[in-house]
């Protein structure tokens, strides 16, 4: 299991494109992924999940994954959010 | 399988309480009338203190960290303390880290109260419900709020006026199978997330985890469709007792599934043992109606009839009433 902290660094936060870019991108894994803010904590390939947590631009996530392919899952996850989901 | 996730009960502020949107006979009609600085204090504690004994100068086992209620008596106290002029046990009382102190009936303390308060920061509510009614109420509602909880991953439909909650693996269909519910008239609760409560320690009361965006669902392919808009308000239900949780898995060849449904299977949510179905996926076999029986299934059961001990009670006798007559009719071809 890997886990990374993010920070959302997109003005607009996860609104519904990003969700679904993030649901996307987790589909493709085999590992299962869970975003956790505060301590709430979803599953990272339910699009209403992840919008469901209302997180808005500056917010702190936790990513884990967990399975074969988590080394894989995370960093392609870690670099949605580094290129601010193709937004800004 | 992981399904589910702990959740921790979140700070529950003063602020919040006023916020609460509850509904005609639930209505708490809370509004601030002073020590607005002190709104985001946490409520800790589901109970509520009359401060009488408190107010007369006795602090012995004060239960500061509740919420502290005054209705006509201690106001008329409070009236009293006022005329004499002696403010020491108000002064004494604010010295602890009370919640919040709230008026019934729309009483107002005097301005000497106010002073005080806002000097501790503590914040000031009325009501205009009577003291036994808007405790009654406000119990209620503190023991929703810290009624253990945790958020599942799944879908749950109300069927036959059944709660029954969805399970299983993304892209299962889990939401897939809901929809067609709510086509046969069927109702959704919440869809993906499904925040639960477990009330009086036996009850499962499932929601949506957000009003904004409940009764939304994803279906691959359409994208985000909102069910209230498309099948109407009736089709849609805010919150409902869990009574039966539906496993879908895709369809394995190795595993046993129960061909007889004499076992009964149960999970356990916060303690609370929910019967339990597990139902293998494969195309053409129609879960909706799988599970429209289900829901019917387990009415039956609770009305007291159980369609598969009784469909087993009756072979058992056919069986024996068989074998004895092939005992009769061997004696006669003996005769």
């Amino acid at each position: 299991m890997v886990e990374q902290m993010v920070t959302i660094k997109n003005r607009a936060g996860i609104h519904a494109r990003p969700a679904a870019l993030l649901v996307q991108t987790a589909s493709k894994f085999k590992s299962k992924i869970y975003i956790e803010k505060d301590s709430d904590r979803i599953n990272g390939k339910s699009i209403m999940g992840i919008i469901t947590l209302g997180a808005g631009y500056d917010t702190n996530l936790k990513l884990i994954a967990d399975g074969e392919d988590e080394q894989e899952a995370i960093q392609a996850l870690i670099h949605l959010f580094d290129s601010k989901f193709e937004e800004d | 399988m992981d399904y589910d996730t702990a959740m921790p009960a979140k700070r529950f502020t003063v602020l919040d309480l006023i916020d609460i949107d509850l509904k005609e006979h639930n209505s708490l009609n809370l509004r601030c009338i002073g020590g607005r600085k002190g709104l985001n204090r946490q409520i800790a504690v589901p109970d509520i203190n009359r401060p009488g004994l408190a107010l007369s100068g006795f602090y012995d086992s004060f239960a500061y960290e509740r919420i502290q209620i005054f209705g006509r008596g201690e106001v008329a106290y409070l009236r009293k303390l006022a005329d004499e002029g002696k403010t020491d046990t108000i002064l004494q009382m604010f010295s602890y880290a009370i919640p919040c102190c709230i008026f019934t009936y729309n009483q107002t303390p005097d301005r000497n109260f106010f002073e005080i308060a806002e000097a501790a920061q503590c914040p000031i509510l009325q009501t205009d419900l009577s003291s036994t009614e808007f405790s009654s109420r406000l119990l209620r509602i503190l023991s929703n709020i810290f009624a253990p909880q945790k958020s599942v991953h799944g879908v749950l439909v109300e069927v036959f006026g059944l709660g029954i909650l969805i399970l299983g693996d993304s892209g299962v269909g889990k939401s897939e199978a809901a929809l067609e519910l709510i086509e046969r008239g069927h109702r959704l609760v919440a869809d993906d997330v499904v925040e639960i409560r477990c009330m009086n320690g036996n009850i499962l009361m499932g929601s949506g985890a957000n009003k904004i965006i409940g009764h939304h669902m994803e279906i691959r392919g359409l994208g985000i469709i909102n069910i209230t808009h498309l099948f109407g308000v009736g089709a849609i239900r805010d919150k409902k007792q869990i009574q039966l949780v539906v496993v879908l898995e895709e369809w394995n060849s190795d595993k046993m599934y129960d061909r007889l449904g004499t076992q009964e299977q149960t999970m356990e949510i916060l303690g609370v043992q929910v019967p339990k179905l597990e139902i293998p996926v494969k195309p053409g076999r129609n879960i909706p109606i799988i599970i429209e029986t289900a829901a019917m299934n387990e009415r039956l059961k609770k009305m007291g009839y159980y369609s598969a001990k009784e469909f087993n009670q009756n072979i058992l006798k056919w069986i024996e009433s068989d074998s004895a007559r092939s005992v009769y009719f061997g004696q006669e071809d003996f005769i």
